[in-house]
């Protein structure tokens, strides 16, 4: 197989990303709910300490605090494990920041199965579907260090709210230097037209590796980066279907209410058909281990996904 | 404005926002009532929020934790002149912003609130942020005492008092009903002063319905240095109206035709002692 060139953590490359930037801009403030050992924030806490706060054990009171210092002109970072942030504080986030529309930054961090050995109270796989449903924010899943970096360097400037999950495994590079990052516009990261791989966040890097085994066996893949689930880039996905003969949808996330069902709801409202397969974490008591041996359970890794393909190309 | 002003004020903004709760048929009429000498009070004679200044940020800050008493904040913005009061007339009907709960889409309001226990959390936030900026204004927020039972409360109250927030000040519509009944039935609160004070609040009693009282106690916050302050404004849910006072089956009732003529006519009545007895 050929190999991805290694990158760092995307939690990492958030700290340093969000470190470089608020230092050139004091209106950026981190608000924390003794998260910034877990968020690699403690050198921003070390360095800008006027620019962030503490809250404590309290994810309720993240976000409204967060929306308040938001509507006050903070450009404002809320940062917590994705499991907590997004269902402990959900009210707060579907009425003090969406409804209300201030535009807070939401950082999940940790998501999806990132602390897979932690359990399912640790797991985040309701996220997407839950956020997906309330108005008036954007969700973006960076699959790789370049679009971590360009996501936060994008969410400082929003104007309305976003939320942005990501993990904590070093995740290898997906993108080639000319690449370029916009809201809500998909990157295709590899052309072929035999198979569709559609991911978003750390299961991009386990499509382009499924791509690579499937062209051993002649088979082209296009690997589409769906770093923005919402709003959703439709057009890349409506061109990828008619280039195609099958779509594999990708995600780190529950099967219900993410990106594959996303994809299929546009498809099917734009009259389009195609082999179709959603991968991601059943419906059922979440198997526990590293991210990666997860991954192999429910089908995501580039062998799973390669074999997957395979069957789906057999029955056309 | 003076006091017999004020208290004019306060008779009207009851028959205004009953005669708009019937006109909407909705509205949470015993708490607005409760609520609205309150709001007179900070309208007319604390905060620095106008129409004018409310788009500017270096101003004073009102948020209603307790939404649903929408009807006493509407009736007093539009009397501050944020909104013309036929707008009203819109309350609760089909496209209107006018809703049920207070939203930015109304002049005046600077967040939505109506699920109760967010207010307090946001208002730190905007306090905080006061503070980064060496700003002097203060953040007042509005809470219920049936609201007290929202555990994100008591989180908001840590952290104001972490951060020492003598600029945040908290009022306790005190009115002792919910929904349900007596909130000592539902789920007791007692004793309150005891636990804003455990929390590192600094706690004072007013009579909420006495508007010197109300002037006095909101004109002396902070009451300590670098701690937040917390009023517990007595109250009587429904407050005004004889048939509607202390009356939890009043929470969002509305009043019939014959009901709110009968409550006009006590109003009208009670604004005629205000006039007889004050000369000012």
């Amino acid at each position: 197989m050929n190999q991805l060139e290694s990158g760092k953590a995307n939690l990492e490359v958030f700290s340093e990303t969000l470190i470089d930037l608020a230092k050139k801009d004091k209106s950026i403030v981190v608000v924390t709910s003794d998260s910034r050992g877990s968020g690699k924030l403690v050198p921003f806490g070390e360095q800008l300490p006027d620019q962030m706060i503490e809250v404590g054990i309290a994810e309720q009171n993240l976000v409204g605090v967060a929306a308040g210092l938001a509507a006050a002109g903070k450009k404002v970072f809320a940062v917590s494990p994705a499991c907590f942030l997004t269902a402990r504080s959900l009210e707060q986030i579907k009425n003090d920041v969406c409804y209300s529309d201030h535009p807070v930054k939401l950082i999940g961090i940790s998501a999806g199965v990132s602390y897979g050995a932690l359990g399912t109270t640790h797991h985040s796989l309701h996220d997407i579907a839950a956020l997906r449903a309330i108005n008036n924010i954007s969700i973006i899943a960076p699959a790789d260090n370049f679009e971590t970096r360009e996501s936060i360097k994008l969410a400082v400037e929003m104007q309305h709210p976003v939320y942005i999950r990501f993990g904590k495994r070093a995740i290898e590079h997906v993108h080639k230097p000319d690449a370029v990052f916009k809201l809500g516009k998909a990157i295709i990261i590899r052309e072929g037209d035999d198979v569709a791989f559609i991911a978003a966040g750390e299961t991009v890097v386990q499509s382009l590796l499924a791509a690579q085994l499937l062209e051993q066996k002649g088979v082209s893949c296009r690997v589409v980066s769906v770093h923005t689930i919402k709003p959703l880039d439709g057009k890349a996905v409506i061109e990828t279907a008619k280039k195609c003969r099958i779509m594999i949808t990708v995600e780190e996330h529950l099967v219900y209410g993410g990106l594959g069902e996303a994809c299929a709801a546009h498809l099917m409202q734009a009259g389009i058909s195609l082999p179709f397969k959603v991968v991601g974490i059943r419906d059922e008591y979440t198997v526990t281990g590293s991210q990666l041996e997860i991954f192999k359970d429910y089908g995501m890794t580039a062998e799973k996904l390669s074999e997957s393909a395979m069957q789906l190309l057999a029955h056309i | 404005m003076t006091v017999r002003e004020v208290r004019e004020k306060s008779i009207n903004y009851r028959k205004k926002l009953l005669t708009y709760i019937k006109h909407a048929n909705a509205g949470h009429t015993g708490g607005s009532l409760s609520c609205i000498d309150i709001l007179n009070v900070l309208y007319n004679r604390i905060l620095d929020v106008t129409p004018e200044n409310f788009t500017n940020p270096n101003r004073d800050h009102y948020i209603q934790s307790k939404g649903h008493s929408v009807e006493a904040l509407y009736v007093v913005l539009a009397d501050k002149g944020f909104f013309p009061e036929s707008d009203l007339n819109t309350l609760c009907r089909h496209g209107s912003h006018y809703v049920g709960h207070p939203t930015r889409k109304v002049n005046g309001v600077e967040h939505n609130t109506g699920a109760l226990g967010h207010g307090l959390s946001f208002c730190v936030g905007l306090a905080l942020a006061e503070k980064m900026d060496s700003m002097n204004h203060k953040v007042y927020t509005l809470l219920g005492d049936g609201e007290l039972a929202e555990g994100s409360n008591w989180e908001a109250l840590l952290t104001a008092a972490h951060y020492q927030l003598d600029n945040l000040i908290a009022i306790v519509d005190f009115n002792k009903l919910q929904i349900t009944g007596w909130t000592k039935d539902v789920c007791a609160t007692d004793p309150l002063e005891q636990k804003f004070c455990a929390f590192g609040w600094s706690v004072q009693h007013v009579d909420g319905h006495d508007i010197e009282a109300l002037t006095e106690v909101l004109n002396s916050v902070p009451f300590e240095r670098e701690k937040p302050s917390v009023i517990i404004a007595h109250t009587i849910k429904g407050k005004g109206v004889s048939f509607i006072e202390n009356n939890h089956t009043w929470h969002h009732h509305v009043p019939t035709d014959a009901e709110l003529v009968q409550a006009i006519q006590e109003l009208d009545q009670a604004l005629v002692q205000v006039i007889d007895n004050y000369t000012d």
